[in-house]
């Protein structure tokens, strides 16, 4: 109680950044938010989020053998994050067994595996900054890591952008004129794959598919024009991740829960009040008044 | 401008099959069309028509046969941007977010630079093909809030954009007004005499009579192919419906 006394505006967002840490968490957890926002409008169109679901989790062992191994994590969970899917994609052709179910089934085998071997490996890894993230302690060579990581997926949607969107659309289409639609398939699945690696530093591997759907999901609800989408969705990635860092330093709550709460509240405040497909239709509202 | 031999095929699809992970979905199908004919492909629903669809376009492959378009392969007709398809309405997301003229630039897309930047000559074909489908007044209309009919048109304005000289059609009549349905039968007549070919499936008999000089009925493989007036007769029609009488089909009058 004490702490909002003399708590003012102007302090609430300047005091958090007199701390060095403070500092490269609200930068990084931008840059985070800012990959995974951009990813998230393909994701949510193409109706992958079971898949990012997926992905997200079965990076667990890669980076527990890469920490083992004293790898860049990023490294391991690459790896494990396209095994995932190429077991994924191989199981399902050559067994009788629907797609969501062989989804659920590998990614969840991949995390238990995980599980297993952080606790056999009796190392320093902290299983509670892979599970829910720790932006407050991120490495030096971590920021390294991940500003490389997030140029590279940024560079990769910007090239494609336009070819992504209309294999996302018609992928029919995109094959009839020629465009390599595999190659697609596979560039969306390795964005996919780092831009998980890169978000469970912010939110962890459990929640890490919120980065990756839900700010896609609110830019949906907002827009009709898939460039306007990719803006919206990236924005309030950036918002999402600034509140909730802000949040969590004031309050002392789970950094990475409260960045995804906040992404929740803002998905929830368009599904309300969008103009156009929110449940209040607001536009209809003003339109009456005129 | 190319210049249209009229003797030389189209398309030539000999024996071709295609299977799904061992299931036969279509087998020893042939079919051959010249510059400006059009042909309807009537099957029941899983009779095959998508995947013949689909073989010919090169979105599935054929595990048996050889497919030739203007003499070439598939994959040299896909960088040649040789074949349109229109998809069927219930085939697109319609809730997408994208407008007219965005869709339309899409068929400009083979022939684009990597980053698809449209040149003034991508922008002048797309305004061209969505003046011909009549929808100049709906170029930033996202697509959800079009009409079944202006949605056909705006994939087939694509098509035209996109300057193939094949054109398949999935249904290209199903749920369209009388205004859309009108369009594209104009359409048609345009398209045949610029040497393009037409394969167009559908379900309405009466199409077929109006607007296809040959016709081609599958179920799994071919029925009977040949000149409309000659093979789309009530018996072949039951065969390829699998013993449903064409009264059926065609209501009692005809």
């Amino acid at each position: 109680m004490e702490l909002c006394s003399f708590l003012t505006l102007d302090s609430f967002i300047t005091d958090p950044l007199t701390h060095d840490f403070m500092r490269k968490a609200l930068v990084m957890s931008s840059l985070v938010a800012a990959v995974c926002g951009f990813l998230s409008s393909y994701l949510t169109l193409k109706g992958w989020a079971l898949m990012g679901d997926a992905v997200s989790h079965s990076v667990m062992p890669g980076v527990v053998v890469a920490y083992a191994l004293g790898l860049p994590f990023s490294l391991g969970a690459f790896i494990f994050g396209v095994g995932s899917v190429a077991l994924i994609g191989f199981v399902k052709q050559k067994s009788r067994v629907k797609e969501d179910t062989v989804i659920g089934l590998v990614f969840t085998g991949f995390f238990a595996l995980g599980i297993v071997l952080v606790s056999k490996i009796k190392s320093n890894i902290d299983l509670h900054s892979i599970l829910f993230g720790s932006p407050l302690g991120i490495s030096l060579s971590d920021v390294k890591q991940t500003i490389f990581i997030s140029l590279l997926v940024v560079i990769l949607l910007s090239t494609f952008r336009k070819d992504l969107m209309l294999y996302c659309f018609d992928p029919r289409h995109a094959k009839t004129v020629g465009i390599n639609v595999s190659f697609l398939h596979y560039l969306l699945l390795t964005c996919l794959s780092l831009a998980a690696v890169v978000g469970l530093q912010s939110v962890g591997i459990i929640l890490v598919v919120a980065m990756l759907i839900t700010p896609g999901a609110t830019a949906y609800l907002l827009t009709d024009k898939f460039d306007n989408m990719t803006i919206i969705s990236v924005l309030s990635a950036i918002i999402s991740s600034l509140i909730g860092i802000y949040i969590s330093f004031w309050f002392d709550l789970e950094t990475g829960g409260s960045i995804v709460l906040a992404q929740t509240f803002i998905f929830l405040f368009a599904f309300l009040f969008a103009p156009r497909y929110g449940i209040f239709k607001l536009k209809k509202f003003f339109a009456g008044y005129k | 401008m190319e210049t249209i031999n009229y003797q030389n095929f189209r398309i030539e699809a000999e024996n071709i099959c295609v299977d799904y992970n061992g299931k036969v979905a279509l087998y020893d199908a042939n079919l051959r069309l010249k510059p400006g004919q059009i042909c309807g492909l009537v099957g029941m629903n899983g009779a095959g028509k998508t995947t013949f669809f689909n073989a010919l376009t090169g979105f599935v492959n054929i595990s048996k046969g050889k497919i030739r378009i203007n003499g070439e392969s598939v994959r040299s007709a896909q960088k040649d941007q040789t074949i349109a398809y229109v998809p069927q309405n219930e085939g697109i997301d319609s809730q997408f977010p994208i407008n007219v003229w965005d869709v339309v630039m899409m068929g400009r897309y083979g022939s684009m630079n990597i980053f698809r930047c449209p040149r003034e000559s991508d922008v002048q074909a797309v305004k061209d093909a969505i003046e011909r489908v009549d929808l100049t007044d709906h170029l930033s209309t996202p697509i959800g809030n079009l009409s079944g009919g202006q949605r056909k048109r705006t994939f087939l304005a694509r098509a035209i954009a996109q300057r193939a000289s094949i054109l398949l059609l999935d249904e290209p009549f199903s749920g369209v007004d009388i205004r859309t349905e009108k369009l594209i039968s104009e359409l048609f007549i345009q398209f045949k005499n610029e040497g393009k070919t037409i394969l167009l499936s559908t379900h309405d008999m009466i199409h077929v009579r109006e607007f296809c000089d040959l016709v081609l009925l599958i179920n799994k493989t071919v029925v009977a192919y040949g000149e409309t007036s000659e093979v789309f007769t009530p018996e072949n029609i039951t065969t390829t419906f699998g013993g449903i009488s064409p009264d059926f089909l065609f209501g009692p009058e005809s």
